[in-house]
């Protein structure tokens, strides 16, 4: 009986995937993004994965420099820079080369003011509708969270396999992919005024940004090569610092609280054996 | 308590004064050390225990996160992301309460398929069976409105399309869907009552486990075989033996839990929460957390008018239906005999039915066209025959196997056949652990 049991629900099983596999081929009208990112190395990855603060430097470093142009970071206080490597007087120097508005003054009157350790990154826009009137109607979105608010979808069965390979990197690979992606479409693409064409983006075949790194645009002082690929690596793992700043610790603290319930879980173990030694169950 | 008289007897001076005053150490002795359990029951027995810890873990994290967060469609976002980052040990508190919900619904799915498997439902566990049916249902609703708190782009779309199902109903439908939302859309008013509604139902389900717990104390746990316990024999104390035993599943689930919270705590959600919610801008596919999928997977299955309902009116009654077929299920099984460890069809059925509710579970997070529809279709068909029709008609046609005299001679055959057999050879796993 067990047998016949097993047969069925490996034949209903196989089944299920056949249609599904045929389900997935008739739904070709276009499905975006076109191509999907490569997995990347990241020292952050895995059970025991630490930021590199010389990557993360240099990622602020193309951040500040060029992106920072369009695209805010204000979830992000100037402080927390600190799990960069900084100092607290380096803070304190980046901080003050911002302006940010502050006040109302005894006057009434609102005020610009150097920038302190406990601000955070001021936005290059007074507000949403004036970031989108300066880009075509399409508001460049804020960086702090860009990390964690994007991701390809990994389909069947890789959702899987992610489980037990702790793949939570989905982010950085995507934001890799996408800056290094932008190519000339192949013929017969039509790319409408003002987008680029770019396989790795999420909802399109083409956005509204235009390539933003190229290779040489970003120098670096630490003999790190200063190509397209490097930039858009290291501002990625900047931006998943920026996401999700407490990945260290996370991390850290997890292996003690494995750790601690594998020993104690053995205990129990243990002790219930014990317990019901003399009960058959 | 089903055993009968309280053999509880305080030893200390101020034992006998509080006993003669308040017997609340009577009723803990009585609730949780001398009850009776069967002696065999197995591992899918715990869940119920690390469920109890599951709903303590979430109020817990969930009364110290609401002490930093803001309700307000302007601030809730940013304090949320203010608890990731800066308040001490946030991250840890967000990243339990958010994976605790899912890991709550892990162990209430093995905790109801435990109770379908084994009869856990049949009399005289009737109204047993339909508190653990309202458990859920508030847990479903506290679970919907929890994650529309943090407003994320999917934390507004879904609360959208959520409360659009009531629209729906003829006639109240559109009243029904403006009280729920304190106006035309999800907006203010709709985030502060579903905060107020996430912070009181919880204590309601508490409530709502008392009457459940009493209820099971009353009629005694089943067990594997489905045999009731006939004799002292049977049982064994509640504490030690189903203490020790409980505590080491929690521990193991624990770890399970401590993996996704500390390793890959965004693995159950969606990215699209870490966008702030946007009225203007719809996400291309609105998916509500994986614990909701088979319900979504049958309500877009409906693509077709019946007479005078419409299939959107259709889908939505399929889904309430889905879950209301759950409170009749007593009366639906007409076996005999309970557990399915006897019932060698029912057994084939169940299990099918298992397999059949984790691809309603995938076909809701597909988007719906094409080939995923009319796949749909065929898994919610299977979902309510199996209660509609297999259930009812399986108790009168199939033949069950033997069923043993008692528990004690249940557990004695098989551990003669084990003695008999190599070790390391297969134990019937319905009589694990």
């Amino acid at each position: 009986m067990k047998k016949i049991l097993h047969g069925l629900a490996v034949l209903g099983f196989g089944l299920a995937m056949a249609i599904s596999a045929q389900a997935a081929e008739e739904g070709e009208t276009p499905h975006y993004p076109l191509k999907k990112p490569a997995q990347e190395n990241w020292s952050f990855a895995g059970p025991f994965g630490t930021y590199d603060k010389g990557q993360l430097q240099r990622g602020f470093k193309v951040y500040r420099e060029v992106c920072a142009a369009c695209h805010g970071l204000s979830l992000v206080s100037f402080r927390t820079l600190e799990d960069l490597g900084y100092s607290e007087a380096q803070i304190q120097t980046i901080a003050s080369e911002y302006e940010v508005e502050d006040g109302p003054d005894e006057a009434g009157e609102m005020f610009t003011r150097p920038g302190k350790p406990s601000d955070h990154f001021p936005s290059p826009y007074a507000n949403p509708e004036q970031a989108a009137a300066s880009n075509n109607g399409a508001a460049p979105p804020d960086l702090s969270l860009i990390a964690k608010a994007r991701a390809v979808e990994r389909g069947f069965p890789t959702f899987v396999f992610d489980i037990f390979t702790q793949y939570a990197e989905a982010g950085p690979d995507y934001i890799h992919a996408l800056l290094t992606g932008y190519e000339d479409p192949p013929e017969g693409t039509e790319v409408p005024d003002g987008a680029y064409y770019n396989p790795y983006f999420l909802n399109a075949s083409a956005l509204a940004m235009p390539p933003p790194l190229a290779d040489g645009q970003v120098t670096y002082d630490d003999g790190a090569p200063e190509t397209l690929d490097q930039y858009s690596r290291d501002v990625s793992a900047f931006l998943m610092w920026a996401a999700e700043p407490h990945l260290e610790e996370r991390k850290a603290t997890g292996f003690t609280v494995v750790v601690f319930l594998v020993l104690f879980g053995g205990l129990v173990y243990l002790t219930k054996r014990k317990i019901w030694a003399e009960v058959p169950h | 308590m089903s055993a009968g008289h309280s053999t509880y007897s305080p030893k200390t001076g101020i034992g006998r004064w509080f006993d003669a005053r308040l017997p609340l150490p009577r009723l803990v002795y009585d609730s949780f050390v001398a009850y009776p359990v069967p002696r065999n029951l197995n591992y899918a027995y715990t869940f119920g225990g690390i469920l109890t810890l599951m709903l303590a873990a979430q109020i817990l994290t969930g009364v110290v996160l609401a002490m930093h967060y803001s309700v307000s469609t302007e601030l809730a976002f940013n304090s949320v992301e203010k608890i990731m980052r800066d308040v001490n040990s946030g991250w840890l508190l967000r990243y339990l309460h958010a994976n605790g919900a899912s890991f709550f619904f892990v162990a209430v799915y093995v905790h109801i398929f435990r109770g379908l498997y084994y009869g856990s439902y049949k009399a005289p566990r009737e109204l047993l069976w339909i508190l653990g049916c309202i458990i859920y249902l508030l847990m479903m609703a506290t679970a919907f409105m929890g994650y529309v708190l943090p407003w994320g782009q999917m934390s507004f779309w879904g609360a959208t399309v959520i409360t659009g199902f009531f629209t729906a109903i003829p006639l109240v439908g559109d009243w029904i869907q403006q009280l729920l939302l304190g106006g035309f859309a999800v907006d203010n008013p709709t985030l502060n009552r579903f905060f107020s509604l996430h912070y009181l139902l919880p204590f309601m389900i508490a409530g709502v486990v008392v009457l459940h717990v009493w209820a099971l104390h009353v009629a005694g746990q089943t067990n594997p075989t489905g045999i009731e316990v006939k004799s002292k024999t049977d049982t064994v104390p509640f504490t030690p033996y189903a203490t020790v035993k409980d505590g080491f599943a929690m521990v193991v689930f624990l770890l399970v839990f401590a993996y996704f919270v500390f390793y890959i705590p965004n693995y159950l959600g969606h990215p699209d929460n870490y966008v702030e919610a946007n009225p203007l801008k719809t996400p291309a596919h609105i998916v509500p957390e994986w614990y909701f999928l088979p319900f979504y997977a049958i309500l877009r299955a409906i693509t077709f008018n019946i007479g005078p309902i419409d299939s959107k009116l259709g889908g939505v009654i399929a889904m309430f239906g889905a879950i209301a077929v759950l409170f009749v299920v007593p009366w639906l099984d007409t076996s005999k005999v309970r557990s399915a460890v006897y019932r060698p069809w029912y057994k084939l059925f169940f299990w099918l039915f298992v397999l059949d509710s984790i691809f309603l579970g995938w076909l809701g997070s597909r988007p719906a066209e094409g080939a995923y529809v009319a796949m749909a279709q065929i898994a919610t068909l299977y979902y309510f025959a199996f209660f509609l029709i297999l259930m009812p008609l399986l108790g009168l046609i199939e033949t069950p196997r033997r069923t043993p005299n008692s528990i004690t001679e249940a557990v004695l055959a098989k551990k003669k056949g084990a003695d008999a057999t190599p070790a390391g050879a297969a134990a019937a796993p319905e009589t694990n652990g």
